[in-house]
């Protein structure tokens, strides 16, 4: 009875101390990575293959962070995740192109470029999220689909040119810059004459801010509220916790993080595809995040990076590449799912907190 | 235990006697719902006082979980109207009736089960917490402020059921019984003027549902707050219940003190009755 009073505080620091450790290790691994990636990179360490994919790695993993939190967090299924990546590209590639004469730091531009990237993409998260997300059961699924194949063929049909007389839109009729200018998507031709300004550096950045601001949601009382909604939404309508507004907010954090990202990746490429988006490549990111973890963070980054990397060393198998591709994925299900191996697991688990248990046993006790 | 007295009260009903003086925490009048012909209530009219305990019994299928459902709009009643201290609901939806003031316990337990304990309660303090998601990314000093206070405030109300060593389990992983306490414990964390509890001790052994039955007066005294409950468990009802109402077939039948009840030559052919066959 004597440090009851100071039990609650003590315990706070330790719960916070608890879920911040777990999170600064989170990014500690991403600091540390990618310091040693950039060591070896300018030893000379790193062949072509690995460093052409430093870049992707850090998009996709950003890409499954999102996801994560729309699907793993908020418990809603979006099979467009890489429809917004395409808005942020496309946007944020032509805001990179206008600004290029008039900010000359590269650095400067590609922040800009993934903060207006990130916007666009929000303001398409909001325009799906507002009807879609007051309907109970898959309807987010379906429309999320078919944003994804929308957003593709507009982008097919685009056509943006740059020159002394500002900038020219069109859509199905091919236009053609002044003589002076350039064409900054070119239809199906996609995005061409970007002067590719993405580094390791700020893509390694961006997926740091993305992971620093997930887990500060996640932390929160908003994020707590997210998390109610996935796990009983009736019961927290009944302590005053609004369903559309905690599911919007989340959907479109998704949809944000996903716009930059796809800035990241445009800017990491000389041309782009609007094809490059297309349910595939959702269907690819909800399979890192599937693979690492509903819910888990850091496991859709590991699951991102290892399954962006595994096909570029499976090439020297060349013909047989998807195949083990695919056996991998089926391997790393089984161990996933078995029970016999989550029960080895646990073990190990249940040793390391054994002292805590004994600890929580014998207070039992005493009550 | 004395029996508390019950007085009339203006409006087609009855309150403990101190509480007639102040304005009755809930009205309902002329409720009804049915669903696809189907009459689960009709005409129900009630009055909580601002401080009672009271109970809404009846046999099974008679509609006390479709009140509670009405009362606080997971179903949009028909007919009738709900006053919640003077004011009127009909435009309301469940979070609005939440936020003026009536919180509740399910039937089948609904918490969040992959959340902490502690995360539940805090849940139910989510909108006296003063800060804001943009602050919550930023962690700027009320987000530090807003968690320390919640947190304190969450093993606080723990507290009431002997809880806070519960604080970091998972919900799910709690046995049933402190699953029920703690779904009371988030109800209070929202500050109600009204407890509306489904069936608290229905998976309790006699020793807890002793102790439950201490709990609510107490909780009723610390936070001044009505209760109103249901429960088949007669020992509960009888012992704890200032005022009872009872529903079958959707109708109130009887309405009274657990003494007037429970000699209430209807109510034992209904309800009582049917107990003693089965
Ligand atoms: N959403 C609904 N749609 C159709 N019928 C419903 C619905 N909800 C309840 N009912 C019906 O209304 C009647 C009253 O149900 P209710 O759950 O309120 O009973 P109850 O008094 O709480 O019973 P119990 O003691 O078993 O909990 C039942 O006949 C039930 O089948
Ligand atoms: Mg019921």
């Amino acid at each position: 009875m004597k440090n009851s009073n100071n039990a609650p505080r003590s315990n706070f620091l330790s719960n916070i101390s608890k879920t911040t450790r777990s999170n600064f290790i989170t990014y500690g691994i991403i600091i540390v990575v990618y310091v040693i990636m950039q060591i070896l990179v300018n030893a000379g360490a790193v062949s072509n293959l690995i460093r052409g994919q430093l870049i992707p790695i850090c998009v996709f993993a950003t890409m499954a962070v999102s996801l994560n939190l729309c699907v793993g967090i908020l418990g809603e299924l979006s099979l467009g995740h890489a429809g917004f990546m395409s808005v942020g590209a496309f946007t944020g590639a032509v805001a990179i192109a206008c600004m290029e004469s008039a900010i000359p730091s590269p650095i400067l531009r590609l922040i800009l470029g993934m903060l207006i990237g990130a916007v666009f993409a929000a303001i398409a998260g909001v325009i799906i999220g507002i009807p879609v997300l007051k309907l109970n059961g898959d309807y987010l699924a379906i429309v999320t689909l078919a944003f994804g194949e929308i957003i593709r063929s507009i982008f097919t049909n685009v056509y943006v040119g740059l020159d002394s007389a500002g900038l020219h839109f069109s859509i199905l009729n091919r236009i053609k810059a002044a003589e002076d200018g350039k064409m900054i998507i070119n239809g199906a031709i996609g995005l061409t004459g970007i002067k590719p300004i993405a580094t390791f550096f700020m893509a390694a950045l961006l997926l740091l801010v993305t992971l620093i601001i997930v887990f500060n949601l996640i932390n929160s009382k908003t994020g707590r509220a997210v998390m109610a909604l996935r796990d009983n939404q009736i019961a927290a309508q009944s302590i005053g916790i609004s369903i559309p507004k905690f599911k919007l907010m989340a959907f479109v954090i998704s949809a944000a993080i996903a716009g930059a990202a796809g800035t990241m990746f445009a800017e990491n490429y000389s041309t782009m595809l609007a094809t490059k988006f297309d349910f595939n490549t959702s269907i690819l990111i909800l399979v890192f995040v599937v693979l690492g973890g509903l819910g888990n963070i850091r496991g859709s980054i590991i699951a991102a990076a290892v399954l962006t990397l595994l096909p570029e060393l499976l090439r020297s198998v060349k013909d047989y590449r998807m195949l083990a591709y695919a056996i991998i994925l089926i391997v790393v299900m089984i161990f996933k799912n078995s029970p016999s191996i989550q029960a080895k697991m646990a073990l190990m688990r249940s040793k390391k907190t054994a002292r805590k248990k004994t600890k929580k046993a014998s207070i039992g006790k005493e009550a | 235990m004395s029996e508390v007295k019950m007085v009339p009260y203006p409006s087609r009903s009855i309150v403990p006697e101190r509480d007639v003086n102040e304005r009755p925490v809930l009205e309902a009048m002329h409720l009804g719902v049915n669903f696809g012909g189907l009459h689960a209530v009709e005409e129900f009219n009630i009055t909580v006082g601002k401080t009672e305990i009271a109970g809404l019994i009846g046999p099974n299928g008679a509609g006390k979980t479709t009140v509670f459902n009405l009362l606080t709009k997971v179903y949009q009643p028909t007919t009738g109207t709900i006053l919640l201290d003077g004011k009127d609901t009909s435009n309301m939806n469940s979070v609005a009736v939440n936020k003026a003031g009536i919180a509740r316990t399910f039937q089948n337990i609904r918490l969040f089960n992959n959340l902490t304990v502690e995360d539940n309660v805090k849940l139910g303090l989510h909108n006296s917490i003063k800060y804001t998601t943009l602050e919550g990314i930023l962690r700027m000093p009320r987000y530090w402020k807003g968690e320390k206070e919640s947190h304190e405030r969450a093993m606080d109300l723990l507290k009431i059921f002997d809880m806070q060593d519960m604080a970091k389990l998972k919900a799910s992983s709690l046995p049933y019984g402190a699953q029920r306490r703690l779904e009371i414990v988030r109800a209070l964390a929202t500050n109600p003027k009204l407890l509306l509890l489904d069936e608290p001790a229905a998976g309790m052994n006699p020793s807890e549902t002793a102790e439950l039955m201490n709990t609510i007066r107490q909780i009723r005294d610390d936070f001044g707050i009505a209760i109103m409950l249901i429960e088949h468990d007669m020992n509960l009802v009888m012992g704890v219940c200032e005022g009872i109402a009872v529903l079958n077939y959707g109708r109130i039948i009887a309405k009274g003190t657990p003494s007037e009840i429970q000699n209430n030559q209807e109510v034992i052919e209904a309800y009582l009755g049917k107990q003693k066959e089965a």
